[in-house]
């Protein structure tokens, strides 16, 4: 081949990568520019302005008077929190089981597992409220994360973790005379961190992105979620677009930096988790 | 001696084995097995006024849904949607993901941009999209002097939609395709390379063939995904929204049915549909793998 075709692909594609980075940056961009004009500057034709004359925070102000963030951040990150240290846990030891132990009943469960993932999760959605409401248990934190007590999706994931695991793993550990849990703890278990990492990862995600339920369980001001929230926000306010915009910005930052900081482990673990279902 | 030394590891196997499962087949019970059966059980009733007690109704809530000319518009919304999001999401992706998966400079530096719009929540990027949207004030209009009513429009709705759908899963379908492209032996390409093909024959005799696992994996996760749309639809279109019936999802009507009017026993039968139609869905995809995905 030519090198002048070569070179046309090469630039081509970098030119295809622009653009649609371009595109993919414009709303974040258009989200912060807004959130730091005022109501009248967002909302001028004529001229259309695209960056704000005067960078001012009436905005923000606004909707942190208005709304308590660190509320709904606590709520958010704790919700995030008890699902991912319930689904690692349990999944863990199920995935251990199913994936390294031999007994009766095993396969059925693991049908079970399967099962529940190849059904739409809204047909769990109505008694799963049901139970939450005659547990009295609306607004409360146990009501964010009850549909998160387990999951199935993260059994099926570390089960395929335990079962790459090398074969002689479980005789040398019994030779070096560990017994079941022994074995899982300090000998298995160990080697699937990136596998927990990577659930722990898709959890918090999907924890993070939920809307539905949360709105469905704690429609109180003090117990909901930031998605939530937004979403309330938005029938209240629905022209005051700086005020979305600052709103919506101050939800997305701290998610963001998480994801900045730890961005590696993130497409990692959506990469392996991802790809395993 | 020995045979005593087995029988008691079976048994510590089985004990240990149900321990250790225990939460898991509790939970899954508890929250996913027996919801299935009672949904399924509460499609037949009515739930009362005020919430309270489920009348038996046996089938009218079939009844009531097959004439029910908003579920019929909204299965062919739904449909619509996914016909739209899954094939622009993963071919879009799956060019970027070729783009990206070879030596290239500044690679991860695209890919956190890409991947980006996964980590907004859909809350926010609902309405930064519905702002850009806007028809008198939004960007998309003023920068190209048009004046287009992006969801507001019936016709239209759905697409402008999509499009959001597409730009939000973009960045994740990019990370399984690159995870994906990783596996492909890199002498493939360097033979085709001295042969002479093009990147663009390249792409279509050695990527897509040997990337068929991951890319069947990613369409069957994404229908699945598009079919449940909500989130977008509820924070992008207004109860007053003109293009309303034209855009709601199943999904979407399911939540309006069962939490919005309280009729949790007509909710349950909308999921039932939602469940008819993935196991459709799935079947026809698993059937038609063996046309096309080359497992090697």
């Amino acid at each position: 081949m030519k090198l002048q075709t070569t070179k046309f692909y090469a630039i081509f594609g970098h030119v295809l990568l622009v653009i649609f980075s371009i595109i993919m940056l414009v709303p974040f961009l258009w989200m912060i520019l807004t959130s730091f004009k005022s109501l009248t500057e967002s909302t001028s034709v004529n001229p259309f302005v695209i960056l704000p004359t005067v960078w001012q925070t009436d905005a923000f102000n606004a909707v942190i008077n208005n709304i308590n963030f660190i509320i709904l951040y606590k709520n958010t990150l704790l919700m995030i929190f008890w699902r991912v240290v319930c689904a690692v846990l349990t999944s863990t030891m199920a995935g251990y089981a199913l994936g390294r132990l031999n007994f009766k009943g095993r396969d059925l469960i693991f049908y079970l597992v399967l099962f529940q993932m190849m059904v739409p999760v809204q047909i769990f959605v109505i008694p799963q409220y049901v139970m939450i409401s005659k547990l009295n248990a609306n607004n409360t934190m146990f009501a964010l994360v009850f549909p998160g007590l387990v999951t199935a999706f993260g059994t099926f994931l570390q089960r395929q973790a335990y079962m790459a695991l090398p074969k002689d793993l479980d005789e040398a550990a019994r030779l070096d005379g560990c017994n079941i849990p022994q074995t899982f703890f300090y000998v298995m278990a160990p080697l699937t961190r990136s596998a927990m990492v990577a659930l722990g990862i898709f959890t918090a995600l999907f924890a993070y992105k939920d809307l539905m339920w949360p709105m469905i369980v704690n429609s109180s001001p003090d117990a909901m979620t930031l998605a939530a929230a937004l979403a309330k926000m938005q029938g209240q306010y629905a022209v005051n677009f700086p005020e979305l915009m600052a709103a919506s910005l101050i939800a997305s930052i701290p998610m963001i930096i998480i994801y900045l900081i730890f961005q590696k482990q993130f497409i990692q673990g959506i990469a392996t988790s991802g790809g395993k279902l | 001696m020995r045979q005593a030394k087995i029988t008691s590891r079976s048994q510590n196997e089985f004990f240990w084995g149900w321990i250790f499962v225990l939460p898991t087949v509790l939970g899954l019970l508890i929250l996913n097995i027996i919801p299935i059966f009672s949904t399924i059980y509460q499609s037949f009733f009515k739930t009362g006024d005020f919430g309270k007690g489920n009348i038996f109704v046996g089938l009218a809530n079939y009844q009531k849904l097959l004439n029910d000319p908003l579920i019929i518009k909204a299965i062919g919304n739904t449909i619509k949607y996914a016909i739209i999001e899954v094939p622009f999401s993963i071919f879009i992706a799956l060019i970027l993901a070729s783009l990206l998966a070879g030596e290239r400079k500044g690679k991860s530096f695209y890919r956190t941009i890409f991947f980006l719009p996964m980590i907004a929540a859909p809350a926010a990027v609902a309405m930064v999209w519905r702002w850009l949207y806007n028809s008198e004030f939004g960007l998309i209009n003023n920068v190209f002097g048009i004046h287009v009513n992006w969801i507001s429009q019936p016709g239209l709705a759905t697409v402008s939609i999509a499009v959001i759908g597409i730009w939000s899963v973009l960045g994740y379908n990019i990370v399984l395709f690159i995870a994906g492209l990783q596996e492909i032996p890199k002498d493939y390409y360097e033979a085709a390379r001295i042969d002479g093909a093009s990147p663009i024959h390249q792409f279509f005799q050695i990527t897509i063939p040997l990337l068929s696992p991951t890319l069947f994996f990613v369409s069957v996760t994404r229908v699945i995904g598009a079919l449940q749309i909500f989130d977008l639809i509820y924070m992008v279109m207004d109860r007053t929204n003109p293009a309303l019936n034209d855009t709601q999802s199943l999904v979407y009507l399911f939540y309006k049915y069962s939490f919005r009017e309280g009729n949790l026993g007509y909710g349950s039968t909308v999921v039932m549909i939602l469940l008819l139609l993935t196991m459709l869905v799935t079947v026809f995809q698993l059937w038609a793998q063996k046309k096309w995905v080359h497992y090697y």
